[in-house]
């Protein structure tokens, strides 16, 4: 590709192969090209679908296509996440929009027969969200889908991630050929800027500042890295836009080269991600062969090359200092800042370093402009953020809002709710850096400030929900124990002062500290924040701080009367038969390891006491709810 | 992080070793490479003993002490060999917060193995992991590259009876 009229060529060409998606209808018969399908079916191929056996699917789906003779008539698509992965495998077909979930194998002959030869929706088959009253609505009026609005995610579970020309046909890379030939650096620099866009990673810096600075250094050799080394637990957004949209990245560090004059950028992947890897790499290559990485882009004399580098499983990583010497292929230990990257960096020179979210925006603030990006948000924080929804939610997945959205729309409306109808107890953000939200905090709006004001953190977007079957002090126990096994040892304050913080949880979830031991774990937080070295180490004690502020009865219970109210410290447990509605049906003394249950077949039975080892086998098995934990 | 030496002779092979001569020089002159040539001497030996990581001193010229340092700091490079099947179990908080601690000792009874050993007859090795990004599905655990979620612990009996 020489220059940006080819690269017109190509999208106008395309653009006839996500016609069906896009525009939901099949009106394209009269420019009908090799590109042209009646059908589209889309079939999630993300991590979380790919677990749920959606490989199995596609390749059944294929077969059966073939078997009754449509292979010219309905294309299959493999893409990335749409999101609602707790009802995975997901496959919808278009121009239609159908929209089926948790599909199974057994179900693919149906919808081939029905649905694509002759034309009739499986309504039974459909998420039931979409049909009312036996009439089949719009995917985008459900509960789930109604609130959200995808930027970061707007090509997830739309194209096939792993042919850069439907990224292309959805007006990729136009941004970057703007760029190229209409703006000058500094003027990207300030469209970035002015839109307000704010690092996703967690800490919120304005993106345009972080260019700025970079630009501003004079060097032969700078640097354009990209974060992607998502190391809180239950956070994957990046991971689904790398599996669903990699060509985004591609073409925004590309951005990101320009702005600040750098031609070499580097993708930091955890290796636990093996699809993204592949998807990204493949996106890189693809887009080497067709000229939009190499020497001279578009003919525009601008060269930019991209290589990824594989995390081995550090967290500490994901701080820019440790992430920038784990590229230099050293020991992942941050340093001191001053110097920022943006002085030295990689291999000492100036570096930007942005993670993966952020750049998704980057390409549609270009196209659509800073305005349009900064109309969506709140004051400080503009734009949309992605979630991901895990714990004791019904609908588990990925979402996008606009900042602003209150916790109580994310979980109740959008997230469907607690399970078994339990109650809701804290909504856990930020991972290992950020803290727990009580349910008096639902209605406040979701932004970096406001979450820092209410201890916790933005962090890269992990949200789990917790129930009333989840104990705090051992949920701070759990976050503290990671810390601890992912602090990196250089700097003391948290390399001891971690350890003696979990100590004293670990005796208070074992019933064994005084009162005294809360004034202590507090005074050591207060120490390890002020004094660590880097991120991981000043937001460790977060998790402790937010949860002694809001559940701070909780501990009282663990350390004055000996009790877990949750349930769940094992040492301060008993469990009970209730008689009143033990049927002696002998179950439990069966499952029992221990042989600590006895009584006759048809009376009530009773646990020994001595011999129990609380592992809670019984409750599990026990089918009359007549064992208790207290 | 466990990562104690090794007790286990060293087996390599010279077909091992030629293949990772190959690597080495595929990377020679790539800036900051070595986090690279050792996944990827990884994949040829299963761990990265040390002979082997005496070999990549001599052959690129970084000290041996630089290089066990790097071995040692990271999560997935691994000093001892590894079973046949890996079993993960994910403890990370989506995992965490439904259960996975439970399932996380059943798994180690069953197997009579904690974090980073590997049962006698060579089959097994446990892991604990931090997140595999399958929240969905949560609790999650993994043999080698299979995932199974939404576990029970009847399911993990049967999911380790495969193997």
């Amino acid at each position: 590709m020489k220059n940006p009229f080819e690269l017109n060529e190509l999208r106008d060409s395309m653009k006839s192969a996500v016609a069906l998606r896009v525009n939901n209808s099949a009106a394209v018969t009269d420019s009908a090209d090799e590109y042209t399908y009646r059908s589209n079916v889309l079939v999630c191929g993300g991590t979380g679908c790919t677990s749920s056996g959606s490989a199995k699917l596609i390749e059944t789906l294929r077969r059966e296509i073939a078997a009754s003779g449509l292979e010219k008539d309905v294309k299959v698509v493999p893409t990335g996440c749409f999101g609602l992965c707790a009802l995975g495998p997901i496959m919808v077909v278009y121009p239609e929009g159908s929209f089926y979930s948790m599909v199974k194998e057994e179900d693919i002959a149906e919808i081939v027969r029905e649905h694509l030869k002759e034309g009739r929706v499986v309504t039974r088959l459909l998420y039931q969200e979409t049909v009312k009253d036996g009439v089949v609505g719009d995917l985008a009026h459900t509960p789930f889908y109604k609130k959200q609005m995808r930027v970061a995610l707007r090509n997830c579970g739309m194209i096939d991630p792993e042919d850069i020309n439907e990224y292309i046909a959805m007006d990729g890379y136009q941004a970057l050929a703007k760029c190229l030939t209409e703006y000058t650096p500094e003027r990207v620099i300030e469209i970035i800027s002015a839109s307000g866009l704010r690092g996703r990673g967690g800490a919120g810096f304005p993106t345009g500042t972080k260019w700025r600075l970079a630009y501003n250094n004079a060097s032969e050799q700078k640097y354009v890295c990209c974060n992607a080394d998502e190391g809180d637990p239950g956070a994957f957004m990046d991971r689904a836009v790398l599996e669903g949209d990699p060509n985004v990245l591609v073409e925004a560090m590309a951005i990101a080269g320009y702005a600040i004059g750098a031609s070499q950028g580097y993708v930091y992947v955890r290796a636990e991600y093996p699809i993204a890897v592949k998807r990204l790499s493949i996106a890189i290559q693809q887009a080497r062969e067709i000229g939009l990485l190499g020497s001279n882009i578009l003919g525009t004399g601008f060269d930019f090359e991209l290589e990824i580098r594989l995390g081995a499983g550090a967290f500490v990583c994901g701080e820019e200092t440790a992430l920038m010497t784990s590229i230099e292929g050293r020991r992942g230990e941050p340093r001191p800042r001053p110097p920022f990257p943006a002085q030295k960096g990689v291999f000492g020179e100036p570096t930007i370093l942005n993670n993966v979210e952020t750049y998704a925006n980057v390409p549609r603030i270009i196209l659509l402009g800073s305005d349009w990006f900064s109309s969506m948000g709140t004051e400080k924080s503009k734009g949309t953020k992605v979630f991901a929804l895990g714990g004791k939610i019904n609908h588990t997945g990925l979402v996008e809002v606009p900042m602003g959205t209150t916790l109580r729309e994310i979980i109740e409306e959008i997230g469907g709710g607690i399970p078994k109808g339990k109650k809701f107890k804290a909504a856990q953000t930020g991972g290992p850096s950020g803290g727990c939200i009580p349910a008096s905090k639902m209605e406040v709006p979701i932004d970096y400030d406001n979450l820092v004001e209410i201890g916790s953190m933005m962090g890269s977007g992990g949200l789990i929900v917790m129930d009333e079957d989840n104990c705090m002090v051992d949920i701070a126990k759990f976050f503290l124990e990671f810390t601890v096994d992912e602090s990196c040892g250089k700097c003391s304050p948290c390399r001891i002062g971690t350890r003696r913080m979990l100590e004293i949880l670990e005796k208070i979830t074992q019933g064994k500290a005084e009162l005294s031991d809360l004034d202590k774990l507090e005074e050591l937080c207060n120490h390890v924040k002020m004094n660590a070295l880097c991120g991981l180490g000043q937001t460790a004690p977060n998790p402790v701080l937010s949860t002694l502020t809001y559940f701070r009865d909780e501990y009282l219970a663990h350390i004055v009367n000996r009790k877990c109210p949750a349930g769940v410290c094992k040492a301060l447990l008993s469990y009970f038969v209730r008689p009143d509605r033990c049927k002696g049906c002998t179950m439990c003394a069966k499952v029992c390891p221990t042989g600590a249950i006895y009584g006759e077949r048809k009376s009530p039975h009773t646990i020994d006491q001595k011999i129990c080892i609380k592992c809670g086998a019984c409750i599990d098995t026990c089918k009359f709810d007549s064992i208790i934990r207290q | 992080m466990v990562n104690k030496k090794t007790n286990v002779p060293f087996t390599g092979t010279k077909v091992q070793e030629d293949m990772l001569l190959n690597v080495i020089n595929e990377h020679r002159g790539v800036k900051g490479s070595l986090i690279s040539v050792l996944q990827k001497t990884q994949d040829i030996y299963g761990y990265l003993p040390l002979e082997v990581q005496k070999i990549i001193s001599e052959n690129t010229g970084i000290p041996l002490e630089e290089i066990y340092g790097v071995t040692s700091f990271y999560a997935q490079f691994s000093l001892n060999p590894k079973g046949k099947y890996t079993v993960s179990c994910c403890l990370g908080t989506a995992c965490y917060v439904k259960g996975a601690g439970k399932f996380y000792e059943q798994i180690s009874n069953e197997l009579g193995i904690s974090t980073g050993e590997c049962t006698p007859d060579g089959k097994f090795s446990l892991e604990a992991c931090r997140c595999i990004g399958a929240c969905g599905l949560a609790p999650v655990m993994t043999v080698n590259d299979d995932i199974y979620g939404r576990l029970t612990s009847e399911e993990v009996e049967k999911i380790l009876a495969k193997y």
